[in-house]
């Protein structure tokens, strides 16, 4: 494969772990308040998976949305400032670690109902099709989304209408602190889409590879106007749920045996060398570069002030009404 | 506000046309369609089958299936596509068959069309109608016969309206559609089937702008939609009383014409509040309290209220009837008032 796209993968997933890693820091100091939800160990599905879409293409996912945000291409800064709930966040502010959003990139959300943006990805893709483009929709959860009825409600619609949506499962093994084979009734959650005559391809989470692989052809079928097809990546998260997360389910040995066979960045840094492709030197020199990326959002963010009290009452309607938020005088 | 405002942005022609609510608000959906090929429609059962109360019989071969489009029954996931599309500058109107249904759709409608454009700022609109048949008094059963509007005002970002004429249905229905905003637009189910006159051609109706059904000084009555109409017969009835009742119809509940509200309320100083739903927490509970912060001065009365009471809808049509407020109702409330 093309060497600059493995450089690029690889500063990518770096530039994710890293500042995942400082948002950790940050939370600790107690600088972002409420959840984090960090996406260490997932990286190569973001990566490789956004790898696949063009520019023009949409992309909607769950809250553990940084890493897709940052694999997107969405300034760091402006990431960095909405988790510490910035005016010069990505949402300004107001959307937070959970609402994250860029539609410059047309990524239109994290979302923080589980399962409740699989139909607003059909609903996109149902306006692509229907504004006679040929745009496909990324929409990514986790395996606990596929056991909430608006899954089987998009499922079924994008099939019936053969729409051109991805249907992306993160599989990491958990759905908060609860194992996958104690919430589905079936282990493999691609065999949820068989109901709905979908094709599905599964993938190796941890390995960039295989993730751009499987997308590839999703993609191609959905951009080809066959409709849609449901991916699975069995891939591991190595942190918590959340910052809040005291990891109470699962054995210790169980993160440490992951983070020592499967680290995606790890596997995409053997593969380069393996291959001759880059020399440990340049390697290091993406990971500095990727450090520094974080360390500028971190001060950018730190630096940029809260959102003014004024934004409370902006954006609720297209034009502001006179009537439910008159009473902000007499708050 | 105005006695006979159908004028809004619209020219209202001179001459006027007998048309069933029904067909009021399917030609609003035809000329919209036919205006702005965003706008299209989903539901169940709306197409082939023409829609449970007919209001989109035709449209399918008119427009096609593309954008007259049955859906599964899936209601989170209908309304949930519905405001994906609206995202990227769709124009959809979704058909709840039942207003009883939403419930299904309510996190698409709370967490997401209410929302988006608060957490993901002004690059967000949901330009989204929901459409809601409505209301008891056809012995449909606890299930398909609420009057759920109440649960909405608490939302911040959506408009909710609701009509009483047949006119007002196919101006607001238009004005709803051209609106940026996430509307629920009730249609009641027991107005559906009212005849009336309407003028000719195209028009709009504001959204936020009270009707003035008639005047009066002795007392307001406030209320929308099917008790928009009972509150006018009940006027009526008092007029021959030598009470004069003014009543204002709201139209929608967002925007709300409080000002028009307040005018009346200032000049007769006392005031009944009618609903077809539940009382505590309902719509009433709300202009109650607005008339309190905003007309106390002019109050020389307790505010009173017409409503059904804490119940569910029973099956028996007598119990019906017995819950869902009537003229006379009204016109009691409103003598007692006049009287005191």
């Amino acid at each position: 494969m093309d060497k600059t796209l493995l450089l690029k993968w690889f500063y990518q997933m770096k530039l994710i772990r890293t500042f995942e890693e400082k948002s950790a820091e940050l939370y600790a100091y107690g600088k972002i308040g409420g959840f984090l939800h960090l996406y260490i160990g997932e990286e190569a599905v973001a990566t490789g998976a956004l790898a696949t879409l063009r520019e023009d293409d949409h992309l909607l996912t769950h809250y553990r949305d940084h890493g897709w945000a940052l694999a997107r291409g969405t300034d760091p800064k402006p990431l960095m400032a909405e988790l510490l709930g910035r005016v010069t966040g990505v949402s300004k502010g107001k959307g937070g670690s959970m609402h994250l959003c860029d539609p410059e990139r047309n990524f239109w959300g994290g979302y923080a109902i589980v399962g409740g943006h699989l139909p607003l990805a059909v609903g996109i893709a149902f306006a692509m099709r229907y504004q006679g483009t040929d745009r496909v929709v990324l929409s990514v959860f986790g395996d606990g989304a596929t056991n909430i009825g608006e899954f089987h409600e998009a499922l079924n619609m994008a099939a019936l209408w053969e729409l051109p949506v991805i249907f992306l499962c993160e599989n990491n093994l958990y759905g908060m602190g609860t194992q996958v084979k104690r919430a589905s009734a079936v282990p493999e959650m691609a065999q949820k889409a068989c109901a709905y005559g979908m094709p599905t391809e599964q993938c190796n989470g941890m390995d960039v590879f295989s993730v751009y692989g499987a997308m590839q052809k999703a993609v191609q079928r959905a951009r080809a106007g066959e409709g849609p097809t449901f991916v699975e990546a069995k891939t591991y998260r190595f942190r918590g749920h959340s910052m809040a997360d005291p990891e109470l389910y699962r054995q210790h040995d169980e993160v440490e045996a992951f983070r020592e066979c499967c680290d995606p960045i790890e596997s995409l840094r053997d593969h380069i060398l393996r291959e001759k492709l880059a020399t440990p030197e340049e390697l290091e020199q993406l990971e500095r570069q990727a450090a520094a990326a974080t360390e500028e959002a971190a001060q950018f963010a730190e630096q940029s002030p809260p959102p003014p009290l004024e934004a409370l009452y902006e954006d609720i309607y297209a034009q502001p009404l006179d009537g439910p938020t008159a009473g902000k005088e007499r708050r | 506000m105005s006695n006979q405002d159908v004028s809004g942005s619209g020219g209202a022609s001179d001459r006027f046309r007998e048309l069933y609510f029904t067909e009021a608000l399917r030609e609003a959906l035809a000329e919209e369609m036919e205006r702005d090929p965003e706008v299209f429609l989903l539901g169940e059962d709306m197409g082939v089958y023409g829609g449970c109360f007919g209001v989109t019989r035709g449209l399918l071969e008119q427009f096609g299936p593309e954008r007259v489009r049955d859906t599964p029954i899936s209601e989170a996931g209908v309304v949930g596509l519905a405001v994906g599309a609206a995202i990227l500058g769709a124009r959809p109107v979704v058909e709840v068959m039942f207003m009883d249904f939403i419930t299904l759709a309510m996190d698409q409608i709370a967490n997401h069309a209410a929302k988006f454009r608060y957490m993901y700022g002004e690059q967000a609109r949901v330009p989204l109608v929901i459409r809601c048949p409505a209301g008891a008094g056809r012995a449909y059963g606890a299930t398909h016969s609420q009057t759920l509007e109440a649960w909405f005002l608490h939302v911040p970002g959506l408009k909710v309206v609701a009509p009483a004429t047949a006119a007002d249905a196919k101006g607001l229905l238009k004005s709803a559609i051209r609106d940026d905003n996430p509307v629920i637009f009730l249609e009641n189910k027991v107005l559906y089937q009212s005849r009336e006159w309407i003028p000719d051609g195209e028009f709009t109706i504001p959204l936020g702008r009270a009707r003035r059904v008639c005047e009066g000084g002795d007392v307001t009555i406030v209320a929308y939609s099917r008790m928009a109409r009972e509150a006018e017969k009940a006027a009526s009835i008092l007029a021959e009383e030598g009470i004069g009742a003014e009543v204002i119809d709201l139209r929608s509940l967002v925007p709300l014409d409080i000002d028009a509200v307040v005018a009346s309320v200032t000049k007769t100083g006392r005031v009944v509040l009618v609903e077809e739903g539940t009382r505590t927490g309902g719509v009433c509970a709300e202009l109650g309290m607005r008339l309190f912060e905003e007309a106390w001065d002019s109050l020389d009365a307790p505010i009173q209220r017409v409503t059904a009471p804490d119940i569910p809808i029973p099956f028996a049509p007598e119990l019906e009837a017995a819950v869902i407020p009537t003229a006379a109702d009204i016109a009691a409330a409103a003598r007692a008032l006049a009287e005191s």
